[in-house]
Formats: structure tokens, sequence, C-alpha cells
């Protein structure tokens, strides 16, 4: 057992895990801002911008992560040789929260349409009544108690989303599921305890999570 | 109701199927210790290696897979009493402490850590790690001259540690696979790929890859590959004996010659062919 605490002298765990927390950080902003805008289309009266939103979420929802992730890197860097930014490191950083705000967008889009669906549909038709049009009906009337009613949903993407961050391995970043995979090879002697260590820091982000979003969803659920 | 009552049926049927796939691995001898005529021995390989383990249309091909061949022949199973399984650097030791696999021949490297929970027979060849570049490439001839370069190898992997480890400027692509390394380097974005010299020279002959890649020749770690067994295994020595065989009889140049053919690569003389250690 004091071989394995020696391990996290060598192997900064720790700093694998803040990877994925920022890698999450930035993708669920990423994903919730598309998300919304798709959303306010698929409920948008316009046909077209109707048809874009189903087809955008039918194909991102439907392709793995971990596809999106190589294509990003094979394929826009690799061929394409787009690069954000000149930092090697940092390039892939911002590929990987480019893969996965396109993969979650489509979620988070689901999640705020069965947010929108709780909204009684004489909301909408009072904010016509008043003269608004799509665009403030949507944004001042909708939307705010579409997002109260999805918390808990869009909870539920944020988690999984967290997970997801150890799909980036595919995209080169230095994070936790890619350092496990380093530990391992290098000792497989205390292969269980490495396991479980990340399968713990794991837990130790995901619950709170779970727990603040049950909590918000109940206290912000829109009384009716 | 009559629908349910079809709908029923045929989920049934579905699962029914679906659990007849996962139990037909039987008549597997786990022990393999007697060199019996009628068992079948399991060997554990990399599927995705070509050159080295690589399995396609069921069809194992590669360096570890001939040595295996030919221990296995040694021992007493003839090629088809032998059942290839796959088995991926992370579950090596796994497989070998609860009885799946009998012998392992995955480019294994012996390490001590790796000692704790399984022995080795071997080793069969001494490996190093090397750089894969582009045939017409003459800039690169070792990891000195990587500085500011990008360099592919595979996430969690030795090599990959290795270069992080001594060479901090150098710009580390880690893919899932040498294949994805492969395909970036191709594409012009990645300078050089690094892992074992032999994997790099296995990589390089494929057919898709022939005469468009050189491997360096210039290593600069030894990696001893041995033969992965169980800590109660009594099969080292026969093991041993089997390697030193294959050496003698001419077949392990053989078979390192027909499986970087189109490489352009030559393995380390002075360290091979290895004269396999002692048991344990």
């Amino acid at each position: 057992m004091g071989g394995f605490f020696a391990l996290f002298e060598g192997y900064d765990v720790v700093a694998a895990f803040w990877m994925n927390i920022q890698l999450a950080f930035w993708a669920a902003i990423g994903s919730l801002v598309l998300g919304t805008v798709l959303a306010v289309m698929r409920i948008s009266p316009i046909a077209s911008l109707r048809w874009f939103g189903t087809a955008y979420v039918n194909i991102f929802r439907n392709t793995p992560l971990t596809i999106i992730m190589v294509f990003s890197v094979l394929g826009l860097w690799g061929q394409l040789q787009v690069n954000f930014v000149n930092d090697f490191d940092l390039n892939f950083f911002m590929l990987a929260i480019l893969s996965l705000s396109l993969y979650h967008a489509a979620f988070v889009c689901e999640a705020i349409r069965s947010g929108v669906n709780t909204v009684p549909l004489g909301q909408a038709e009072a904010a016509r009544s008043i003269g608004l049009s799509f665009l403030p009906a949507a944004w001042l009337i909708i939307l705010p108690q579409a997002f109260r009613g999805a918390i808990a949903p869009l909870g539920n993407v944020l988690i999984a989303l967290v997970k997801n961050t150890t799909v980036a391995a595919a995209a080169s970043v230095a994070e936790a599921s890619g350092l496990m995979k380093t530990m391992i090879e290098f000792r497989p002697d205390v292969m269980t305890q490495i396991f479980l260590t990340f399968a713990i820091g794991f837990v130790v982000i995901v619950i709170p999570i779970g727990l603040l979003t049950t909590w918000a969803s109940k206290k912000l659920a829109v009384a009716r | 109701m009559r629908k349910t009552r079809y709908a029923a049926v045929a989920f049934a049927a579905a699962a029914a199927l679906t659990m007849s796939a996962c139990g037909g691995d039987s008549g597997t001898d786990a022990g393999g210790e007697d060199t019996g005529s009628s068992d079948t021995i399991t060997i554990g390989i990399k599927f995705d290696q070509p050159g080295v383990g690589f399995m396609e249309n069921n069809e194992p091909s590669g360096f570890d897979v001939d040595v295996a061949k030919y221990v296995a022949n040694e021992l007493g199973y003839s090629e088809d009493q032998i059942e290839w399984k796959e088995t991926p650097s992370a579950q090596r030791e796994n497989v070998l402490e609860n009885g799946e696999v009998d012998m392992i021949f995955a480019s294994y490297s012996i390490t001590d850590e790796r000692k704790q929970r399984v022995a080795f027979a071997g080793p069969y060849f001494i490996a190093g790690q090397d750089l894969l570049v582009n045939a017409d490439n003459n800039d690169i001839n070792g990891p000195e001259d990587l500085n500011g370069k990008v360099l592919c190898s595979v996430t969690g992997s030795t090599s990959a540690q290795k270069i992080a480890d001594t060479q901090p400027d150098v710009n580390l692509l880690e893919q899932g696979g040498y294949a994805n390394c492969v395909t970036a380097m191709q594409g012009g974005q990645v300078d050089a790929v690094t892992t074992d010299d032999i994997i790099l020279a296995g990589l390089a002959s494929t057919d898709a890859n022939s005469g468009k890649f050189k491997v360096v020749g210039n290593t600069f770690t030894e990696e001893q590959y041995g033969v992965g067994i169980s800590q109660d295994s009594d099969q080292c020595e026969a093991i041993n004996t089997a390697i030193r065989t294959m050496v003698e009889d001419g077949s392990w140049e053989e078979a390192i010659m027909a499986n970087t053919e189109g490489a352009d690569y030559s393995y380390n003389d002075e360290l091979n062919p290895p004269e396999p250690a002692a048991c344990a």
C-alpha cells in the first residue's frame, strides 16, 4: 500500500482531473449556448430552421463522440491543418472542447425542448396577444420558464458531459483516463487501486452535480 | 393483446440468441499444464499491431504469432489446437492471473512491476524504442533531432511516457492507436511516430504503407519481449528451450524477415537473438 501512495508523487492525478473539469466547464458553456440556439430553431415558426435544428440533433446525437473527436484531430487538424492557436497542446484542448460542445449541444437542445413542453400553451398565446413577435416571446416568456423546467434533464446532460471528457484522450489532451492508462502500463502491480482512484475521482466530481441539480430543479420549478 | 404476445416471444428469442453467443467458449482448459494432444492452448496476442500481432479475417499473423506457434508446437500443440485471444496492454496481467489465457505473446516487455503479478519466459526478442519517419525524411536521425517537431505515440504507452520525460521540447501527440499516428503523418502534420522498432517496422511493411516510411534505426531504449505466463505455471523452462531451438534452426530469423518485409528495417543484432533468462 505504501508503494501505491508513492505513485502520487510520480503522477499528477489532481492535475489530470483538473483538466477534465476545465474541459467540462468550457464545453458546458459551449453546448448550452449552441443547444439553446438549436432549441429556438426547433420551436421557431420558420420551417427551414426547424428542419436544420432537427437534422443537427439527429446527426450529432447519433454519432459516437469518439468519432467526432477523432475526426476533429485527424480530419480538422491532420488533413485540413486547422490550428486555432499556435500553442500545440492548447490547440488540442480547444479541438476537444469543440467536439464535446458540438456533441452535447444536441442533448442540451432536446433537454430544453422538453422544458418548453412544460410551458402551457396559454403563455405563448398571451405573449402573442400583447404584441410580442416570436423571438421576444421566446426570450422573455418561453425560455425562462423552459429552463426552470429543464434543470433536471440539463443536469443529466452535464453529468454525461463530465464523464465524456475522458474521450478527449483521443484528442491528445492530458486528462484523467489517459493518465490512468499510463499508470496501469507502468504499475500493473497496483492496477486495482489505480482504477479505484480514478473511479472515485469521478464519483466525487459527479455526485455534487447530481445533488445540486436535484435541489435546483425543486427550488426553481415553476409552481403551477 | 396478441401484438404484445408476439413482441414478448420475439424479445425472448432475441435474448436467447444473444445469450448463447456468450457461452460459446467452452472446452478451454485453463490450466494448459499437460501437453496432451487433444487439449487446446489459449494464447494471448495483440490484434492491432500489423507485423507483430495482428488478426484479420480470423487469421492471426505477425512475429509474435510466429514465435507463439513455434513454441506451442514444441509444447505439443499443433496449430489448430491454439485458441487466439486478444490481450490489450491493460488486460494482460488480469487474464493471466485468472487463467483466461495460458501464454501471452503480445510485445510484452519484462519489467519488475509486472513480475509482481505474472511470470515471464524468454525474452525472445529485444526491441528498442525507435522512430518512424517519411521515407524521404533525412532530418530526423534520433530523439535529439526532435526539438520543436511533432511526434506521435499511443496514449498511456511506455514510449509516450519516455519521450515526455526525456524530451520536454517535443510536441507529443497522443492517439488511440499507431494506425492513427501513421494517418496523421501521411497528412503531413506529424513528423515522426515512436514506439518499439519492431512494431514500427510491422506498421511500415503493411501493403498500404510499404515503401512510404522508414524506421530510423537508432534505438534508445531496451525492451525485452517475454512470454507472459501465470506465476504458478511450470512451463517456463519448456518455453525457453523452444525459443532456443527456434533461434538455432533459423526459424526465428526467418520470422522476423518475413514480418518486416518492405520496411527497410534490420533488428539490433548486438542484442538479438537474445538468450532466454533463467526461470524464477
